[in-house]
């Protein structure tokens, strides 16, 4: 969409040069903040850093471990909550359009509850009712909850600004309900797919009340789905808040996580281009 | 030392039950939980880090939650062993404490104020609102910013028992979480005083963090002077057991109150007891 | 929907759904159950009424507190929305493609900082900073400042997706038109993309009131209402955080009953946005 309509006259650039500004002072900001992650904790970076476990309460050695206990937290989450999300979006926007505004409130309520309600909610509901106890399954669960509102508002968001002439050009044309969710409602709608997965990943990864009360503190690393894990954002809080000394290793892990989202961010987008280049274009 | 993965250790752990009955008690295939204070916690990881290098097969799990949470799931059975940073209450006389190490508390403040004690007049002066200005106490002029902990915490008990206060009387224009926010949040603020773990103060003023510790009726603010039993502000680091443990539990709370493990406590900047 | 796979499809999505609205529904269920104590009308009065908040003392005024809440949502929104709607215009229709992609990636890293790391950076960076012009430094503004790099991102990805939505042939039109880029933008894209722009900054709002960390480390938390932006604050997150580990009983009740408040003032935000759009049309 790369529209070129001129610059006239002093009023346009000025809103160019104010809107440029704008996105310059955001970058500066995020470039200040990841300037002193990266400082303070690259000393601590090396390839034993990412294999070996942690010692002296996280203050030395490694985060392997923790990086495992992580990544087992995020695939539960995503595995359960990217198909239910875009299950319920889709049957949201197709099946229910016009229908939609109560439950489109009740998720934004959903949207504004504390995080550490949910982390009590999966600590009584996944670890005690349902006997999971202190596990990556528990945690990945109620990780899950919380990324859900978000993915389902922007999801569904995302379906219903589609043309309602697609559907019916769809239908004229014999394509079964499903073909055309799939080859050209949803690929149409990834933009607005991706960015609520960038968000809601980026949400529960740096997620720490949530988990400490359901995936828990121990930082061996993880057996089975069962074990406990400590997750890197949880592992971050306890070195600043908790250990003394433990700063130059919070900082260190601070920056893995920050390279973690970059993979996932720069994945997501790319699956979400490709996606994008499937679809039949039928306007 | 730092192990790397290693894919038989993660196997064995993983089936559980031990070919290494032979070197180890009966309870080799028991799984061993704690719950309770985010202070004593890392201290307790690495105490059971030790431990179950010394008895493979034997799996001992630390979570935090709070001192509160440490009671009650040692009460409930959640978890065998709770971990609390205080004395016990008279109400908490169903459970049994077993102190692993002590830690001192005292008063901070920014590096640039030139104070160095002050008498508990006045502190109370202070943190009732009193005294507002460091001027009135012979520093610099520059407003007093009292920093207080959060009510429930056992730190915060302890501060007020010293100094004969109600929370209600104090007037903060901070209030903090957890220990390290203390020393963040004055070495943020040269107005600032707060109240936290001698050890980690000590620590964090001799890696940089602008703060000094001020003395106490005479005493210098130092792990050394706890150890000694001189300094007046200090409280236990606690392990609480319901009625009679299992025998690992047992075995666990020894291996934590032994001489083995001193060198992980003072790691922690707490202060061992004398031994026995 | 006469095809075997549609009856399937529909199946299958209907179950997904299902579980989503149970698994939310629990936790709203949740949530209820351990507000319950304290949903009477007489406990209300005692929210609002109470002389401070010393939950030990039986003193429950909630007041202060949400007005902080409040304040802080404000102060953020302020920022973020001018902040973020620029970005995603400026990524949308201004930026180089290579420059649209960092700024994208950049506002996805800024989305993934742990709030421990915002919290770090503001207790560290921010608070001296404002302490040297006002003491105590954790402060309503620090809160406001760190709160709003933190929303901006939702601002930002939401709004450049909803601009994205906006159908080719209406910017194509405005274009043969012979209108500015300015007027293109202000004028067709960004009503067009009303809809998705609002919905984002509910979105926005929503974890602007759930956010906990980072507001607790550089908020001061002293209850009171704010006076000044230099005022230390506690907002109801950082109250459930600090407290829940010990509370009990009424107590712990209110703390659930905070969590709701917050729940509901979310769902208020998005009526009041809902209504401000009617008659908006077909907004993508």
């Amino acid at each position: 969409m790369r529209l070129e309509p001129p610059m006239r006259n002093r009023a346009d650039r000025l809103f160019g040069a104010t809107v440029g500004a704008a996105a310059a002072l955001l970058m500066l900001v995020l470039a200040w903040v990841l300037w002193d992650v990266v400082r303070q904790g690259l000393p601590m970076w090396s390839w034993a850093y990412l294999l070996d476990e942690p010692g002296n309460a996280g203050r030395s050695g490694g985060i392997a471990p923790i990086l495992v206990a992580t990544l087992a937290i995020l695939g539960v989450a995503l595995a359960v909550a990217l198909p239910l999300s875009l299950g319920t979006a889709v049957w949201l926007a197709e099946f229910m359009s016009g229908r939609a505004m109560p439950v489109r409130l009740a998720l934004h309520a959903l949207a504004g509850v504390p995080s550490i309600v949910f982390g009590l909610f999966g600590s009584a509901f996944f670890s005690a009712f349902l006997g999971l106890g202190f596990s990556i399954l528990s945690g990945g669960l109620t990780l899950a909850c919380m990324m859900l509102p978000l993915l389902i508002s922007t999801a569904e968001a995302g379906l219903s600004a589609l043309p309602d002439e697609w559907r019916r050009g769809g239908a004229a044309l014999g394509m079964s309900r499903a073909s055309l969710v799939l080859q050209v409602l949803l690929p149409a709608a990834a933009p607005a797919v991706v960015a609520g997965a960038v968000l809601a990943v980026g949400r529960a990864t740096a997620e720490t009340a949530a988990l400490i009360f359901t995936s828990g503190y121990v930082d061996r690393m993880p057996g089975s789905w069962l074990d406990s894990g400590r997750s890197l954002a949880v592992h971050v809080y306890d070195l600043s808040m908790n250990v003394a000394g433990g700063d130059r290793a919070a900082y260190a892990a601070a920056a893995v996580l920050v390279v973690l989202i970059l993979i996932i961010n720069l994945s997501a987008a790319s699956v979400g281009q490709r996606w994008a280049l499937r679809r039949l274009t039928l306007a | 030392m730092h192990n790397r993965i290693n894919r038989r250790q993660l196997l064995f752990a993983a089936l559980g039950t031990g070919a290494s009955t032979l070197s180890s008690p009966a309870w080799s295939a028991e799984r061993l939980t704690l719950t309770g204070s985010s202070t004593v916690a890392p201290l307790a990881l690495e105490i059971a880090k030790r431990f179950e290098r010394l008895h493979p097969g034997v799996r001992v799990d630390v979570q935090s939650g709070g001192s509160s949470r440490g009671i009650a799931d040692a009460r409930s059975g959640a978890a065998q062993i709770g971990m609390v940073s205080r004395a016990l209450n008279p109400d908490e006389r169903d459970l049994t404490a077993s102190t692993i190490a002590m830690d001192g508390i005292s008063l901070i403040v920014h590096r640039s104020n030139p104070i160095t004690t002050l008498s508990d007049d006045q502190v109370k002066a202070i943190y009732t609102g009193q005294i507002k200005n460091w001027r009135e106490v012979g520093g610099s002029d520059r407003t007093i910013s009292v920093v207080n902990k959060a009510e429930g915490r056992s730190t915060l008990e302890l501060f007020l028992a010293h100094y004969q206060l109600k929370n209600s009387d104090i007037r903060a224009q901070v209030v903090i979480g957890d220990n390290q926010q203390g020393i963040k949040t004055v070495a943020a603020n040269p107005g600032g005083i707060g109240y936290v773990s001698i050890g980690t103060a000590e620590f964090e003023a001799s890696h940089g963090a602008p703060i000094r510790l001020l003395d106490m009726a005479g005493v210098p603010a130092a792990v050394a002077e706890v150890r000694k039993g001189r300094f007046p502000l200090s409280r236990p680091l606690n392990l609480v057991v319901r009625g009679e443990p299992s025998p690992l539990a047992k075995g666990f709370v020894a291996f934590a109150r032994s001489t083995a493990v001193h060198d992980l406590v003072e790691a922690q900047f707490f202060v061992t007891l004398a031994p026995n | 929907m006469r095809v075997a796979s549609d009856l399937i499809a529909s199946r299958l999505l209907g179950a997904f759904a299902g579980t989503a609205a149970l698994l939310l529904a629990l936790v709203l269920g949740f949530l209820m159950r351990e507000a319950a104590p304290v949903l009477s009308a007489g406990h209300v009065w005692h929210f609002l009424t109470d002389d401070g908040w010393y939950p030990l003392e039986q003193r429950l005024g909630l007041l202060p507190m949400v007005w902080a809440s409040l304040a802080v949502l404000l102060g953020a929104l302020l920022l973020a929305v001018p902040l973020g709607l620029a970005t995603a215009v400026y990524e949308t229709f201004l930026a180089a493609p290579a420059v649209a992609s960092v700024l994208r990636l950049g506002m996805g890293l800024l989305a993934g900082i742990p709030s421990v790391v915002y919290g770090l950076w503001g207790l560290t960076m921010l608070v001296p900073l404002i302490a040297g012009w006002q003491a105590p430094g954790t402060s309503l503004l620090a809160a406001v400042l760190v709160l709003a790099l933190m929303i901006v991102p939702t601002v930002a990805i939401t709004g450049a997706a909803a601009l994205a939505r906006v159908p080719l042939p209406w910017l194509q039109g405005a274009s043969a038109l012979g209108l500015s880029r300015r007027t293109l933008v202000m004028g067709v894209a960004l009503p067009a993309a009303r809809g998705g722009i609002v919905a984002g900054i509910v979105l926005a709002a929503a974890r602007a009131l759930g956010e906990t960390m980072a507001v607790l480390m550089v908020a001061g938390n002293v209850v009171q209402t704010p006076g000044s932006v230099f005022d230390p604050v506690r907002v109801l997150t950082a109250n459930i955080a600090l407290e829940m580990a010990y509370a009990t009983g009424d107590h712990r009740a209110a703390l659930f009953a905070s969590g709701l408040a917050l729940a509901l003032l979310v769902l208020a935000l998005t009526a009041m946005a809902h209504l401000a759009q009617w008659g908006a049309g077909h907004a993508p």
